[in-house]
């Protein structure tokens, strides 16, 4: 798993580079946090406490959700996620490798719905807008500390729509796809400064395909699940829907990808099943953008996907060797 | 004819483990001269143990049968040197941690006697395959590939018209184990000549050697015997290097691109496989007149001195053998029979080398196992089972003793390879924990047939004295009819009859 870690540090350094230097607190502040439940929990439960921390899956946990939030968080925002992601969504259902939820996004999904302010809380990526204030170090260390800007800073201020609120909103009021993308917040496919952070995930994410840590299934399938209609209605009508490169490259797509969906405790587990899994959390997130009411919608999709899993297992169970098809799909009941 | 030929099949995942055979494939085989003692347990083959036919203080010759075969499964025990049977006793022998069994113990006395053969030697081409089969049985040949099945049943039961094609099983995966290779270099023409023999005696017209690809030396000697013999019924099939491409169902599975059927056996796909050193066997004893009483083995690993393979008489301890080859290194730890794959750690080099014994392989320390963590369903498991298994889901199931899922998700499939073992990132003994269920398994099919027959007994228990009570019921009713139309003075004659009766007593 560390190498999991090392893969995000490419799209950490853009991040930072992008965004200022909030990620970087959030991301102390989860690890904080995950660690402490991870430790608290193993505690309860007499579990060995060094084994469980020094498989560096709380942290990863920790990476994803400092990922998620915006870069201007509260840290009770991200306590709040990282102890319910641990805690709830990983220890009460029995602890590493038989969680049913990815910890990171059932945290994610408690903060979305409790703290829906805060998450709005975008920094402008930088050059993407002259008239943008950005706020210094000392300021993003109060507001992670206090969750209070200073008085001449004004929340409207810092914080910017997201390229997907934009396409979303922009759309929803009859502007064209072309009309939106034009705006100095958008970049070549995705929004701007995202876009690259995106890159950079993906880079990380191939060379951990490279490194045969994760497996092409998921990934492909979440990018194909979303390129599919994506594709299609773009090629419908491409006034009113927008690019598939900018649904790719923008938002958490290849996050999730990457780094999300290949949590192979919650994924489904045969390599049939992995690509049906990551193809249904790629059409979900199509279907959260453009017909529900979020502008991005990894978190909903990968736990949905998430409840099926036992059903895509149980489907799509390999043939085994000396087997016909099928053979071993029906079993008898225990009696 | 010739072997007909066609393209290789493949064999889900696998691995290509170190191969570790330089060393003891530097050196030509060496004989281990005959050891002071013999122990030569009675079951070294599956089925039933041999019977004991020598007594304690009998002298026996080199060949001679000391035990028969008993029972519908079993093969014979041969004396492999000439000496003095001084016990018949429970010896350590090599099944996990050197369990005790019963052995024949021969004083040897060096002299290497060999008993007169009854017959003489015949051709094989002139012996019909009944009396090669009841031959073989005789010379106490077992599969020598590890399962050490009777080979004289095994033909027999081969011997049917779905039978297509003979392999030679050459294909030796495991990591450090290099008898056959040694066997197929230097005793080529042994080789070859057993695969006739098989072919005489089950009446094919064609055979496959398979050998993995990375044995040049086997190969190169093998086709120099098939050409000196012009025999163009018999072709080299070679097999990439990757484990477990021996074991018998993938080995056909790769040559003939046939499934061996869940359950079944290679002759539902009309193939039969024996081992190399098998057919080596037959050869010695139909051309040459010797039982199996001596095998190739590897005697390897960094715990001994000189890592070689021998030829060794069966009954040889491990400790005469692990001496023949210079002892053992200072940094010796664990002694292992069979290979590191699927071989088995025994505490004791008191253990008798036997019919099954491919390798001694002594090691400096176990191989370090890291600490156990929770699966994590990352799926390496299923990515290199030979048999297309969910591990991690078949380790779930176990986990949860769900027996039904087992047997869904292919528990009963499963080769016990332990490739899943080595890939598993949080080193979980996935096939120990599949062995135990398949017991488990195993267990649990045994208590329900037991209750099932105690219920029936229960249940017919039950009729049966439900009917003598109804019996009883109908027999008391009918006396008192009897009684009630007899009368009075039927009553009167039946007391004289009893009276009389009891003065004639």
């Amino acid at each position: 798993m560390r190498q999991v870690l090392y893969a995000l540090i490419p799209a950490l350094a853009a991040h930072v580079w992008f965004f200022g230097p909030g990620i970087l607190f959030n991301l102390a502040v989860a690890t904080l946090f995950c660690l402490g439940g991870e430790a608290a929990m193993t505690r309860i439960r007499r579990r060995p406490i060094q084994s469980a921390l020094s498989d560096y899956s709380a942290v990863v946990t920790a990476a994803i959700i400092a990922f998620a939030l915006p870069s201007l968080t509260p840290w009770w925002v991200t306590a709040t996620a990282s102890l319910f992601g641990i805690v709830v969504a990983k220890h009460l259902y029995g602890g590493l490798g038989f969680n049913i939820f990815n910890p990171a996004m059932a945290g994610y999904v408690v903060v979305l719905v409790a703290f829906p302010m805060d998450l709005n809380l975008w920094t402008a990526p930088r050059m993407g807008d002259i008239d943008y204030q950005y706020p210094t170090i000392i300021e993003t260390i109060r507001y992670t500390l206090t969750g209070m800007l200073p008085p001449e800073l004004g929340f409207d201020a810092v914080s910017r729509a997201t390229p997907l609120d934009q396409m979303k909103t922009g759309l929803s009021n009859m502007q064209t796809f072309d009309e939106i993308h034009n705006n100095p917040m958008m970049g070549s496919f995705g929004g701007r400064g995202w876009e690259w952070v995106s890159n950079f995930v993906a880079l990380g994410g191939v060379w951990l395909m490279l490194k045969r840590i994760i497996r092409w299934q998921i990934p492909l399938g979440v990018l194909a699940g979303l390129l599919v209609p994506s594709a299609f209605m773009y090629w419908a009508d491409p006034g009113v829907h927008a690019s598939p490169g900018f649904y790719l490259f923008s938002g958490a797509t290849m996050l999730c990808a990457f780094f999300v969906a290949t949590d192979p405790v919650s994924a489904a587990t045969s390599p049939r099943g992995r690509f049906i899994y990551g193809f249904g959390i790629g059409f979900l997130i199509y279907a959260v953008r453009v017909w529900g009411s979020y502008a991005d919608g990894v978190a909903f999709s990968v736990l949905l996907m998430n409840m099926a899993v036992p059903a895509i297992d149980y489907l799509t169970k390999p043939r085994i060797v000396g087997h016909k098809m099928f053979e071993n799909w029906h079993h008898k009941s225990r009696t | 004819m010739s072997a007909p030929t066609f393209d290789l099949g493949t064999v889900h995942g696998g691995l290509r483990l170190p191969i570790l055979k330089d060393e003891s494939t530097a050196q030509v085989i060496q004989h281990v001269p005959v050891p002071a003692q013999l122990v030569l347990p009675l079951a070294q083959h599956a089925g039933q143990p041999a019977h004991p036919v020598v007594s304690i203080g009998e002298r026996v010759l080199k060949g001679q049968l000391i035990a028969d075969a008993d029972g519908i499964i079993s093969a014979p025990v041969h004396a492999s040197s000439s000496g003095k049977v001084i016990a018949i006793e429970q010896w350590p022998v090599s099944r996990r941690f050197g369990e005790n069994a019963p052995c024949i113990v021969i004083e040897c006395d060096g002299q290497d006697r060999v008993v007169h053969l009854a017959e003489d030697i015949v051709s094989f081409e002139q012996q019909s395959p009944d009396v090669l089969f009841q031959k073989i049985l005789y010379g106490g040949i077992v599969g020598l590939g590890g399962a050490v099945f009777p080979t004289a049943h095994k033909l027999m039961e081969a011997t049917t018209e779905s039978l297509e094609h003979l392999i030679i099983n050459g294909v030796e995966c495991e990591p450090f184990i290099s008898c056959d290779d040694m066997l197929m270099r230097e005793h080529a023409t042994g080789v070859v000549v057993g695969a006739q023999i098989l072919l005489h005696a089950l009446r094919l017209d064609h055979c496959y050697i398979a050998v993995e690809s990375d044995k040049p030396e086997a190969i190169h000697a093998l086709s120099d015997a098939l050409t000196e013999l012009q025999d163009d019924r018999i072709a080299i099939k070679q097999i990439p290097t990757i484990y477990p491409s021996g074991a018998e169902d993938q080995v056909v599975q790769l040559v003939t691109r046939k499934e061996v059927p869940t359950g079944g056996l290679p002759l539902d796909v009309g193939c039969l496989v024996q081992n190399v050193g098998t057919a080596a066997a037959v050869y010695d004893w139909i051309c040459k007149g010797q039982p199996l009483i001596s095998r190739v083995t590897t005697v390897t690993g960094d715990g001994v001195a000189a890592p070689m393979n021998v030829l060794a008489r069966i009954g040889t301890t491990v400790a005469d053998v692990v001496n023949f080859v210079g002892g053992y290194t200072e940094r010796a730890n664990q002694l292992i029979i069979g290979g590191p794959m699927t071989g088995r750690s025994v505490t004791t080099d008191r253990v008798p080398l036997v019919k099954a014994t491919n390798c001694i392989l002594v090691l400096s320390e176990p191989p370090s196992i890291g600490v156990e963590r929770p699966c994590i369903r990352c799926g390496d498991c299923a990515q290199v089972c030979p048999v297309s298994l969910l591990p991690q889901q078949l380790f779930w199931y176990a986990c949860a003793d769900n027996e039904a899922k087992l047997r869904s998700y292919g528990l009963t499939d499963c080769i016990e390879c332990g490739c899943c073992d080595l890939v598993c990132p949080s080193h979980i003994p996935l096939t120990a924990d599949f062995r135990i269920a398949k017991l488990r398994m195993r267990e649990l099919a045994d208590e329900k047939a037991r209750a099932e027959r105690a219920k029936q007994r229960f249940e017919s228990r039950t009729v049966r004295l439900e009917r003598e009570q109804l019996q009883r019921a109908q027999e008391l009713l009918r006396q008192k009819e009897v009684v009630k139309n007899a009368g009075p003075k039927a009553i009167e004659e039946i007391l004289e009859r009893s009276k009389t009766r009891k003065d004639e007593d």
